[in-house]
Formats: C-alpha cells, structure tokens, sequence
C-alpha cells in the first residue's frame, strides 16, 4: 500500500487556543464526565472559561485527556502518575527545543 | 498463518518464570509505549509485546503454547496440530490479572491470526467471524507528527510531501508499518512550532466513528547565518571593520529579496539594524535585524602586517578597559 495519496491537502493553521466544552471534550475523547472532573481535580486540565453553564478547555486538552487515558489503561498508571508523565513529557519536550537551538 | 515466537518478542527464556515474564512486560510496555517513546515503530513493537504477554502470563495458554515444542520460529508457515489445545482450560483473550492492561492498546483489542486462532474467541471459525458482534463505534485517535522545513519556506508558502509511519493490519493480522505520503500546503507565514490540522487524515475511526485528525508540527531547520525568534529573522552579516567604523552601503540578499541597507559610521561588532516589517509575514509581520558580524581582514602579508603594526600604534584603543 505503497500508493502515493496525491490529494493535496491544505492544512489549517492550528490555533490551540481554540476552545472546547467538556461535553464536546467527552465525545471527542470517548471519556466520561467523571473522569474530565478528576483531570480537572489532579491539575492534568485546566479549565479556561465558562459556555452555557459548563467548563471550557483549550484544544490542547484533548491530547492530554487521551494520553492519560492511554496510560491508564496500557500501563496501570493511576492519575497522580499520569499527571507526573505528562509533566516530565513537556519538559523533556522543552529541553528538546532548547538543544535544537543551540 | 505463521508462527510467533512470544519468548523472543518479550526477550526472556523459555524457562522464564510468570514473575520474569511479568517484569519484562512492564519494562517492555513503558519502553515502547506510543505516548513515551521514540521508536518510529513504537505502536507496532507495543502491540506485539502485548500480544505475547497475554499468552505468557496466563499458565495456561503458555503451557498450550509450549507444546507446540521449541523449534518453531517466527514466520514460518504453520497449522496448529490437531487436538493441541487438549487438557488446556482457557478462554480467549483479556483473562487478566488485575491492574494491567491486557494486549488491549489504545485501538481496540486486535491481535494477529496466529493469536486468534489459537487463543482467540473465534478460533476455529474464520477470521471476520465476530460471535455476537456489536456495533461499536468511536472516533479515530488523533495521529501527531513533525515536518522540518526551511524558515525561508514561511515567506512563500510550500508545498511538501510527507511519509507518516502508520500501523496497518496485513492480511494475516500482523500489525506493520506502512508508509503513507501526502502532499500538504504549508501556509506562507507559518511559525515556528505551530501545527497544521488536517482533517481526518489520522487514524481510522471504529465503526461509523470518523477517522481523527492529523496535527504536523512545523520546525524550522537551523540556519548558518539566520536565527528565527517568532516571526523576528535575524541575521548575521559579515563586514569589513571600515565599513562599520566609517559607515557603508551594502546590498543585502534577504528572503523577502535584495535590501540596500545603509551602515551608520560608528557601528561596531554586535551592532542591530532592523527592518521594520521584513520578518515572517503575516497580520503582525515579523521584523528582520541584521547583526553586524565585524571580520578582521587576515594579516597574511607584509603590506597587511605593516598597516596593523601602523593602527596599532597611531590608534589608541583598550578594548579590556573594563576587566
């Protein structure tokens, strides 16, 4: 299946401030509620706003919400753990971009 | 179908105990775990380690397993043997021990032809058969990558063509890696670290769920003589003393195009000139600064050693004053 896809794709600049509800984070995710709350509760999501009664998150939360149920189920991590990887995750990723510049 | 050696794929002995199988799962599963590792073919190794384990830890399928004697090898083309399974009590996969995860992974169990048919729910029935099959359907994940391209691309837009490392089942139910291409426009303006959503182009969804998205990361490539900062470009410009000390007009190749930029008369190593709007484009454009970079002509011959030994003299300068 080496055929070259030749659609050309136009990508759209990503701006991960875009918002969404936890309902909408729930679905995206296939998450339940009680566990967007406990993310909430561990300070792995930070919660940006209110719309229509509910809280908001920045796009980035999907990802994360995602990693952590990823971890939780994959390896056993509880979410004090989870919470700690992503941290070490971002700062791995920081000291990355500043190698990268020299 | 072929043959999997689950001992060699988790790297412990035959005569392993359930203990050693056990470490050398976790181990394994934290090392090529997608989320926390680096290995292009991370996903691929992470369900394969998986796939083991489940036979492994379990006594009973191991023992099945074992039967099957010591001398097959991974790929080679094999039948399960008639009544192998006799005296055996198991039942198909996810018979946990509680607290790991099984060789579930993130998409759903799906575990190779060898596996199925041997251990499987639906061994004995062909594959596609699902006992009680229930719709399920879920989004696809999100697949996230990394494009390096040349920060001068930014001022133009580019179009690239990419190969992502995309797991796909084969027709036996291995799970490889494929390489898929797309073409992609990268937008003119674009920034250092931003990503480009692409619509479902990530990994297929389950079921009527739609396929994810596709986030590329955009890096910019080191440059010899450009530094990027934001949508600021700066660069070091080479020049000679004279035209710092006394001043110049020097035309400048910069990637928006040639620039004739004018050196004040008492500028010196690290001076900054900037140019207001010549940076990254964009609704706020960047600036682009040039930094004067002074080069000492080299004193390679008499007539350059005498004009040195002559400013070394006629010019008084202490460049250490302040040390």
């Amino acid at each position: 299946m080496n055929e070259r896809d030749m659609n050309s794709l136009t990508g759209v600049i990503f701006d991960e401030t875009t918002e969404i509800t936890t309902t909408e984070l729930c679905e995206v995710c296939s998450a339940e509620h009680a566990l967007i709350e406990q993310l909430v509760e561990e300070g792995i999501l930070d919660p940006v706003g209110d719309q229509a009664g509910e809280q908001c998150f920045h796009y980035t939360s999907v990802r994360r919400t995602r990693t952590v149920m990823r971890l939780q189920h994959d390896l056993g991590i509880n979410l004090a753990g989870a919470a700690l990887a992503l941290e070490l995750l971002d700062r791995i990723e920081m000291l990355r971009q500043q190698v990268r510049k020299g | 179908m072929e043959f999997t050696d689950y001992y060699k794929v988790m790297g412990v002995a035959r005569d392993a105990t359930q203990d050693d199988i056990k470490r050398a799962y976790r181990k394994l599963a934290r090392k090529y775990h997608p989320d926390v590792s680096e290995a292009e073919d991370a996903e691929e190794r992470f369900k394969e380690v998986g796939e083991a384990y489940e036979v492994l830890k379990d006594t009973e399928k191991r023992a099945a397993y074992d039967q099957l004697g010591a001398d097959w090898k991974t790929g080679q083309e094999f039948r399960p043997p008639p009544g192998w399974d006799e005296g055996f009590e198991f039942s198909g996969a996810g018979t946990g021990d509680g607290g790991t995860a099984g060789a579930g992974g993130f998409s759903g169990a799906q575990f190779s032809d060898f596996f199925e048919s041997m251990f499987g729910q639906s061994r004995g029935q062909p594959r596609g058969a699902h006992p009680g099959g229930r719709e399920f359907h879920m989004r696809g994940e999100d697949r996230h990558a990394r494009i390096h391209i040349d920060f001068r691309d930014s001022y133009t837009g580019v179009q690239r063509s990419i190969s992502l490392h995309v797991p796909e089942m084969t027709a036996d139910g291995h799970v490889v890696a494929q390489e898929k291409t797309l073409n992609v426009k990268i937008p003119k303006g674009i920034r250092d670290g931003q990503k480009i959503r692409l619509a479902e182009q990530g990994s297929p969804g389950i079921g009527q769920g739609k396929a994810g998205d596709l986030f590329l990361e955009i890096e910019f490539l080191a440059d010899k003589r450009y530094r990027v900062d934001g949508a600021d470009v700066t660069l070091s410009l080479p020049v000679a003393p004279w035209e710092a000390a006394l001043g110049a007009t020097i035309t400048v190749p910069i990637p928006s195009g040639s620039v004739g930029l004018k050196i004040p008369a008492g500028s010196g190593q690290g001076s900054k000139l900037r140019l207001k709007g010549k940076g990254l484009p964009g609704k706020q454009p960047g600036d682009l600064f040039v930094l004067l970079d002074v080069q000492l002509p080299p004193a390679d011959s008499d007539a350059a050693r005498e004009l040195y030994e002559k400013m070394s003299q006629e010019m008084p300068f202490n460049p250490r004053a302040d040390l």
